[in-house]
């Protein structure tokens, strides 16, 4: 491991009695074309956490997020150097299959993206890519996803109808349950509530609670409130650096760094 | 207050104006087609339909240029749909920023607009001189390259209004490129890139240039495409400039025949954008 130093001291990396690292963010730097969005990022994702990163727009949150599943490479001049360790591989590696690896690590994005297809079918899509299933075992698995989204009841009865008719909530429940329903082992969740109402807001963050109990879940939010009340841990990015991470009680109550402590109390930001 | 008052007259000023621009244009239409319409009416019959174009001076129909019009828009759309919806696949979807990409974009534009008489000339140097006679095939091939630019464009235009969300949506549950361009892209732009189709017949069909020197006519039945075929557009070219009673009304019957089939394929276009499951 080589570059900027981790922004904390690693005795505090991982605090006691606490779940292994899932994926390890080492010195990863991304550039737009010229501009270097992101410079030299270390920190540990836990497994069965809830990660969050905070900071002002622009300051690479987003970015990173995208890093992980590779998904800034649809686009070309977008270059990413670094490593991220999932089970012991770099998935920044060149060489490597990239949607073996997008299968492992699901996105939901911020509007929300549900395929012009029937409710069944959005589901379906992602299983279908890799799993040739009996039809019964497939019903299966859609009604499980579904269900571990909150969705089910509401769509059960109308599994074959477009997946465009649902409201904007549960139209993100369902690319929730979409990127579960492949069983991935990592979940990346970019801004999933911004463009929700609080009702919705409020059901996608007990979904995240209740999810975290099988996945290793990263969500990049505007909101404070949302970084706080759903989050283990929380990172605090600011113009493309990493400038803390630490638990999420103690960056909201006794950050180390004066930046931190000034944007999570809404002074700048 | 007389600031005020000014600007009041200068609007109605506008007003009229534009009200006037509009009058001015409808009314050329309106002659146009009210012509059409009252001398075609007198032109249609069932013998058009059924009986050849006659020889001058007796009465007959159309049923061989129907025929061959048909044929040859038929071959056409067949040869240009898959080439023009590929094309513009992969300028929307592979060749993005690319500078290959921009060249072959510019060049379709050219196509896009170059006078269709052009077209006619090439075809006629690439194939009706080669082959030693006009054709039908020669026809349609003018009618196919016409066409292409055409899908070409709209199949671009029509997938890259398909979010880029959507793409990256897919992308990110681990779905190759040509999987989230069939699946996804196609399937949003279904009916966009359908309309551009409708469209693109409703162009080609009307054409007239092109086909004198290719398929050139006939006055006779003859479903053979190597051979020259008869075909409405020529026909009505033909007819309309003879001195026979018979043969004129036959043109105004073909004109209004064609009218109505771009009237068709129009509202049969705008019925599909109305559904379209886009809203961009």
């Amino acid at each position: 491991m080589t570059g900027s130093p981790v922004p904390f001291p690693p005795s505090e990396r991982q605090p006691a009695g606490d779940s292994p690292v899932k994926a390890d963010i080492r010195d990863v730097h991304f550039y737009y074309g010229k501009f270097h969005a992101l410079k030299g990022i270390s920190l540990p994702l836990y497994d069965r956490r809830v990660t969050a990163f905070i900071g002002p727009s622009g300051c690479g949150k987003s970015t990173l997020l995208r890093v992980l599943n590779r998904i800034y490479e649809l686009y070309p001049g977008h270059v990413a150097t670094g490593e991220v360790i999932v089970d012991g591989q770099n998935i920044l590696a060149p060489g490597l299959d990239l949607n073996l690896v997008r299968a492992k690590i699901g996105m939901v994005f911020q509007k929300p993206t549900p395929f012009p297809m029937s409710i069944y079918d959005n589901v379906a899509f992602g299983i279908r890519l890799y799993e040739k299933l009996p039809r019964a075992e497939l019903d299966d698995r859609i009604e499980a996803a579904l269900r571990r989204a909150a969705l089910w009841d509401e769509v059960k009865d109308k599994l074959r109808q477009s997946g465009l008719g649902l409201s904007g909530g549960q139209q993100q429940r369902l690319c929730i349950a979409r990127a579960i329903a492949v069983q991935p082992e990592i979940l990346l969740l970019d801004e999933p509530a911004s463009a929700l109402d609080p009702i919705s807001t409020q059901r996608i963050e007990e979904l995240i609670a209740e999810l975290k109990s099988d996945y290793c879940i990263a969500i990049v939010t505007h909101n404070m409130q949302q970084a706080a009340r759903s989050s283990d841990y929380t990172a605090f990015m600011y113009l493309g650096e990493l400038v803390e991470f630490d638990l999420t009680e103690r960056i909201f109550t006794y950050p180390r760094e004066k930046r931190t402590e000034d944007y999570v109390t809404g002074r700048f930001g | 207050m007389s600031v005020y008052g000014r600007r009041r007259l200068m609007n109605y000023a506008v007003i009229g104006l534009a009200f006037a621009a509009t009058a001015f244009g409808l009314l050329w239409l309106v002659l146009v087609l009210g012509t059409l319409v009252y001398e075609g009416a007198g032109a249609m019959s069932p013998a058009l339909f059924t009986e050849m174009t006659p020889p001058p001076g007796s009465k007959g129909g159309l049923l061989n240029a129907i025929f061959g019009s048909l044929a040859m828009t038929a071959i056409a759309t067949a040869i240009g749909t898959p080439t023009g919806i590929l094309a513009g696949t992969f300028l929307a979807e592979y060749a993005r920023g690319s500078r290959f990409g921009e060249v072959v974009r510019f060049i379709n534009d050219i196509l896009l607009s170059a006078p269709s008489i052009i077209v006619g000339l090439f075809v006629y140097e690439a194939m009706v001189v080669q082959m030693g006679h006009f054709s039908g095939w020669a026809g349609a091939m003018a009618l196919a390259i016409i066409m292409i630019p055409v899908v070409v464009r709209t199949s671009e235009d029509m997938l890259r209004l398909v979010p880029d969300a959507l793409r990256e949506a897919a992308a990110a549950l681990g779905a190759p490129k040509w999987k989230v361009v069939v699946t996804i892209s196609y399937r949003a732009a279904l009916q966009g890139m359908l309309t551009g189709v409708l469209l693109a017949v409703a162009r080609i069909s009307g054409e007239t240039a092109p086909l004198l020197f290719t398929s050139l006519s006939n006055l006779f039945w003859s479903a053979d495409l190597n051979a020259p075929i008869a075909n409405l557009p020529v026909v009505i070219f033909n007819f309309a400039m003879s001195p026979y009673a018979e043969w004129n009304a036959l043109a105004w019957g073909g004109a209004l025949l064609i009218t109505v089939a771009i009237l068709l394929l129009n509202i049969g276009a705008r019925l599909l954008t109305a559904r379209s499951t886009f809203k961009t």
